[in-house]
């Protein structure tokens, strides 16, 4: 039978077996209106899910039932003997039909108008005396709940009304035959109230109604009693769950057991601890099934899905499915229901074409959306995949160029599987209209959380005008899982097999050697580089090493697309163990995923491979930055952030210099292939116009020779400035001298022992682009040296910020991360006032900003909010979370204008 | 009054102590001060305990135990109190208290006998106490010779979370 349709009746059974006892409770209590609201509810819900499955008959009856009862609910209707005999019929009429139903999965033939007619007369006030009077006599004498239900089967037209009430019990009795004898079941010879299940909790008082009107008390209590209904129980779902921790406390202990063997020879007890491993594995494995559903129940909802998109957005779309039979736990379908629906939605949505575009792209014009779900070692595959247009990796790119996600020189060298890798990213869409489907930008980043935290996996493929499709890999189940148990400094960790993709012992000197770029280890492993991290670092395992770094073990992982190595100085085996979730107070520590007892009795961290890539992206900023804090010498701090400086030489002698991260590419082009587009230079580039822009208006534009160029980029627009040549790239500390009045300069600083011209990139770029940052000015100096933090992930807005501010007359610090922003402010740095970013990875600026307030140093201090998104609820939730004031992100006259404020305000105050 | 010797089941503990459990409390010390908390919040009573250690917790979790199967976070009373660590070779003992469902072993240095204390006894905390100490204690017992510090377990596991903590 299709699974749908068992749910149905097993749901609907249920239900009509809850509306028995409703509608007789509602007859003795007619003015509860909670009680009618719930009844209406509950046959709304059924005429509901017979419309959705194609069931005309139901529906119709169902239908008629519901604006009786609707009467009722609004108090036109009392629901007297009469209105409630009808009711029952109606209920009657749809139980038989569903019994049928259940036996051949088709609706009987058959016609209800007479039914539906007497409850739509009843409802609009006529009665027909001729068809109900009688009942209503019948029922009049007995108050009892039950005496409506007798006339009702009495009164029932369909001849053949018993005639198929055998056939569901006779079908009972062949499940219980072909089940396994533990499962309770009904058979027709035993009441109803006998079965010691929730399930015939439902029918008791059907049964009890019966008992008390005997005629009508066989056939109703067969009606009543479904097979489908009877031969599954429904759970609590508690009770499953506390039988899975049993098993697993079962499942460590013989763990245990079996150490303890292993270690004595010739044990008498080894044959029955052999017996009790199998049992306990057969146990373990049954549990585990009692939670497994088929995940055909996580789709169950799709094909309306689609079909309702496909009207709202005049696509034609065709639904495939295949594996819906595949199990998994529950508890990881609950999980991955909602990803699920969103990828769908997505294909469905972004993914697939309109018709014309298909036909004329020589595609069929119904677009398709393919479901696969399949097992693969310990994992359940799920395929999510279209034939529709494929990524627009350019959009994404520009996209992410323009989300401050990457600059353009990074997106430049990103490959197309790395910029598609974007819009897992918060906040990020390509539709170019919102929908009311989707286009929001919210939900990728959901997904691929929500299944990584199960610790499932997402991979996306595609093809440009083919499709895209995502792979979706989760464990089977979350209870118990695989692990390998390594060492580090003498502490012993468990890794969850499922991330571990291999393990390669390191050797200096052989092929496996551990080499190192600024102290960051990686290694060579067929021809790629592995970037490592040491778990004896990350961890903070104290001074105590186990082997040398060089010797170490390393654990290759996976975490999504994302592959590297972790640094531990031994292997152990792998166990199978019971995931246990650590204790509240350690759960902030994300390098944990939970703890558990290995079959030695010992206490065990499990390593969280999600937390361990989040933290390893960031270990070599965070390392610096702990460095410097955990000297606690501000300028050995300040002496860290220093800024690689491109060193040139345009018009004049004085050396000038730019940070080399504004700077996208250095080209050097043949002065004769400048042209001149109204009065102005511009050079061919990259198939655009490329706008030229001189140091000052007295440089003179070269005609022949090699012209230097260094090109500024952002979002897609390219600029050159000439100049004279490439003097050298430095790290210095930007420290600005000096004020300069002179249009185009931040001031002097000194580079490399020599005064330096620091060039406004700003100023160029919007000679350039006169729009690029709206209104250029010149930034207005401040006596006093005030401090000031800045924190944003962005290099871009970093280094485009920092000589800004510098020459505002702060004394400027940045991070990039809020994590190593509040690193630092614990650690003693003072700050006079903190600018940040909201939008960052890992820790949010609202969070940071949550965090400083708490710091009582940081109570006071002035926090300025930077943000592209200016929506109203944003900057109310930044003020809530303790920000000063909230400045648009390419707003520099507000930000200089805030922080000139602050500062005038803090020295009042200061007097 | 009775006084049960530890380790006790805690059933017997609360029949030896007569009739108002409610003013019944294992009595501990910590570098030779004496601590008490009330006898229905306390579990367990255990030995020196095989401890695996929880990197990047806060410093006042000592790590983690296995207790019969459950795991138990552990948290060092005297670095909760501020106090140097224990002599090296003496061995510590566990109390452990149910907080909030999980399970929390204390490790103090040794566990006394369960006391009845009366209410006339019990003053508040004077204000002359370290913060530190005023923050998990629930008021003072006094006793014949020495005093008793009243801890408040819940407070006393709601450390804050100290710089080596955070999640690098």
């Amino acid at each position: 039978m299709d699974d749908l349709l068992r749910d149905f009746l097993t749901e609907t059974n249920e239900n009509l077996g809850v509306l028995d006892t409703e509608i007789v409770r509602l007859e003795q209590n007619p003015n509860d209106p909670g009680l009618v609201g719930s009844i209406f509810r509950i046959m709304h819900t059924i005429k509901g899910t017979c419309g959705f499955l194609g069931l005309p008959r139901l529906e119709r009856v169902a239908h008629a039932g519901e604006n009786l009862l609707d009467k009722i609910r609004e108090g036109i209707l009392m629901p007297n003997a009469q209105a409630v005999t009808l009711i029952f019929e109606a209920l009657d009429r749809i139980k038989s039909i569903l019994s049928v139903l259940e036996q051949t999965e088709a609706e009987p033939e058959g016609d209800d108008s007479d039914l539906i007619q007497r409850l739509n007369d009843y409802a609009s006030g006529k009665t027909d005396p001729t068809a109900t009077a009688p009942k209503a006599s019948e029922a009049a004498p007995a108050a009892a709940p039950a005496a409506p239900a007798a006339p009702v089967v009495a009164a029932e037209p369909e001849p053949d009304e018993h005639g198929f009430v055998p056939v569901p019990a006779a079908k009972t009795a062949a499940m219980a035959d072909s089940l396994a004898a533990s499962r309770p079941t009904e058979t027709p010879a035993t009441p109803p109230a006998s079965v010691p299940v929730p399930v015939a909790a439902a029918a008791v008082p059907v049964a009890a109604a019966a008992a008390k009107a005997p005629k009508a008390a066989e056939p109703r209590g067969d009606v009543a009693e479904s097979a489908v209904a009877a031969s599954s129980i429904r759970v609590n779902v508690d009770v499953l769950e506390n039988l899975m921790t049993m098993v697993s406390e079962l499942v460590l202990t013989r763990n245990q057991l079996l150490q303890i063997l292993r270690s004595q020879k010739d044990s008498e007890f080894s044959v029955p601890l052999q017996r009790l491993n199998h049992v306990t594995s057969e146990l373990q494995e049954g549990v585990m099934k009692t939670r497994m559903q088929p995940i055909g129940n996580a789709w169950s909802k799709l094909p309306r899905l689609i079909r309702d998109l496909s009207h709202e957005l005049g696509k034609k779309i065709d639904l495939v499915m295949h594996g819906q039979e595949t199990e998994l736990d529950r508890q990881v379908l609950e999980l991955i229901k909602d990803p699920l629906t969103h990828l769908v939605r997505n294909c469905a949505d972004h993914g697939l074409e309109r018709p014309e575009e298909r036909r004329a792209a020589g595609k069929p014009e119904t677009g398709r959306v393919n479901l696969n779900a399949f097992h693969e070692g310990g994992h359940i595959i799920i395929e999510i995949s279209d034939d529709g247009r494929g990524l627009n990796i350019e959009k994404i790119k520009q996209k992410g160029i323009q989300n401050g996600v990457v600059s353009e020189a990074e997106a430049a060298s990103l490959s197309d599987q790395q910029v598609a890798q974007f819009i897992f990213k918060a906040g990020f869409s390509t539709a170019a209209v919102v929908t009311s489907v989707s286009g929001r930008g919210v939900g990728m980043d959901v997904v691929r959380t929500n299944i990584e935290k199960i610790g499932g996996t997402v991979e996306l493929r595609f093809q440009r005008g083919k499709g895209t499709a995502f792979v979706i890999k989760i464990p089977l189940t979350l209870a118990i899982v695989s692990a390998l148990v390594v060492e580090c400094s003498g502490e012993r960790f468990a890794i969850p097999q499922i991330s571990v993709l291999e393990l390669v012992r390191a050797q200096a000197g052989s092929e496996t050697t551990i080499e190192r770029v600024n102290d960051s280890p990686f290694l060579r492993l067929r021809d790629r580089l592995l970037p490592l991290v040491s778990l004896h670092d990350l961890l903070r395992l104290g001074d105590e090493r186990g082997v040398e770094p060089d010797q170490s073990f390393i654990v290759v992982t996976q975490v999504g697309t994302y592959t590297f190595g972790i640094m531990v100085d031994r292997v152990f085996d792998t166990e199978e163990i019971v995931v246990k979730p650590v204790a509240p107070i350690l759960r902030d520590i994300s390098m944990f995923s939970g703890n558990t007892i290995l079959g030695d009795g010992s206490v065990i961290m499990i390593l969280d491979p999600n937390g361990i890539a989040a933290a390893s992206g960031e270990a070599a900023a965070m390392g610096e930055q702990a460095a410097a804090a955990a000297t606690d010498d501000e300028t050995s701090a300040r002496d860290a952030e220093r800024i690689a400086l491109l060193v040139f030489r345009a018009g004049g002698q004085a050396p000038k210099a730019v940070p080399l991260s504004l700077i996208a590419r250095l080209e050097e082009a043949d002065a004769a292939s400048i042209e001149f587009s109204d009065g102005k230079p511009v050079l061919q580039y990259r198939g655009k116009l490329m706008p030229l822009v001189t140091i000052d208006p007295t440089y003179p534009v070269r005609n022949e020779g090699r012209q230097s160029i260094l090109v500024f980029a952002d979002r897609n627009r390219n600029m050159g400035l000439l100049v004279d040549e490439i003097v050298d790239i430095v790290e210095e500390r930007l420290q600005v001298e000096m004020n300069n009045v002179r249009p185009g300069m931040v001031g002097s600083a000194i580079i490399s022992g020599k005064a330096t011209d620091v060039i406004d990139t700003a100023h160029y770029l919007s000679l350039a682009f006169g729009d690029w940052f709206g209104k250029a000015e010149a930034p207005f100096g401040q006596a006093q040296q005030r401090r000031l933090l800045l924190v944003d992930d962005s290099p871009f807005f970093r280094n485009l910020l920092q000589p800004i501010l510098s020459v505002a007359g702060y004394d400027v610090t940045t991070a990039e991360t809020a994590t190593g922003a509040l690193a630092m402010c614990e650690a003693g740095r003072e700050f006079d006032v903190v600018v940040s970013d909201i939008e960052m990875p890992g820790m949010s600026g609202f969070e940071f900003a949550e965090a400083l307030r708490r710091t009582e140093r940081f109570r006071d201090t002035p926090i300025l909010a930077l943000s592209s998104h200016t929506h109203p609820r944003d900057i109310e939730r930044a003020r809530d979370v303790g920000f000063t004031d909230f400045i648009p992100k390419l707003d520099r006259e507000g930000l200089l204008a805030s922080l000139n404020e602050l500062g005038a305000a803090s020295r009042v105050a200061a007097q | 009054m009775s006084n049960a010797l530890v380790p006790v089941d805690k059933g017997t503990a609360v029949k030896a102590a007569g009739t108002n459990v409610a003013n019944d409390f294992v009595t501990m010390t910590v570098a030779d001060q004496l601590f008490g908390i009330p006898v229905l919040t306390v579990q367990d009573v255990l030995g020196a305990q095989r401890i695996t250690r929880v990197p990047l917790a806060p410093p006042e979790v000592a790590g983690a135990l296995n207790l019969r199967g459950r795991i138990v976070t552990a948290c060092d009373v005297r670095r909760r109190l501020g106090l140097p660590k224990r002599d090296a070779g003496t061995q510590g003992m566990n109390v452990v208290v149910d907080h909030k469902g999980e399970l929390y072993a204390l490790m103090v240095d040794s566990v006394g006998e369960v006391l009845s204390l009366s209410a006339d006894t019990y003053e508040r905390n004077p204000n002359t106490l370290d913060p530190r100490w005023r923050d998990v204690s629930g008021g003072i017992y006094r006793l014949k010779g020495k005093l008793l510090v009243l801890l408040e377990v819940n407070r006393l596991l709601a450390f804050k979370r100290g710089p080596g903590s955070e999640a690098a």
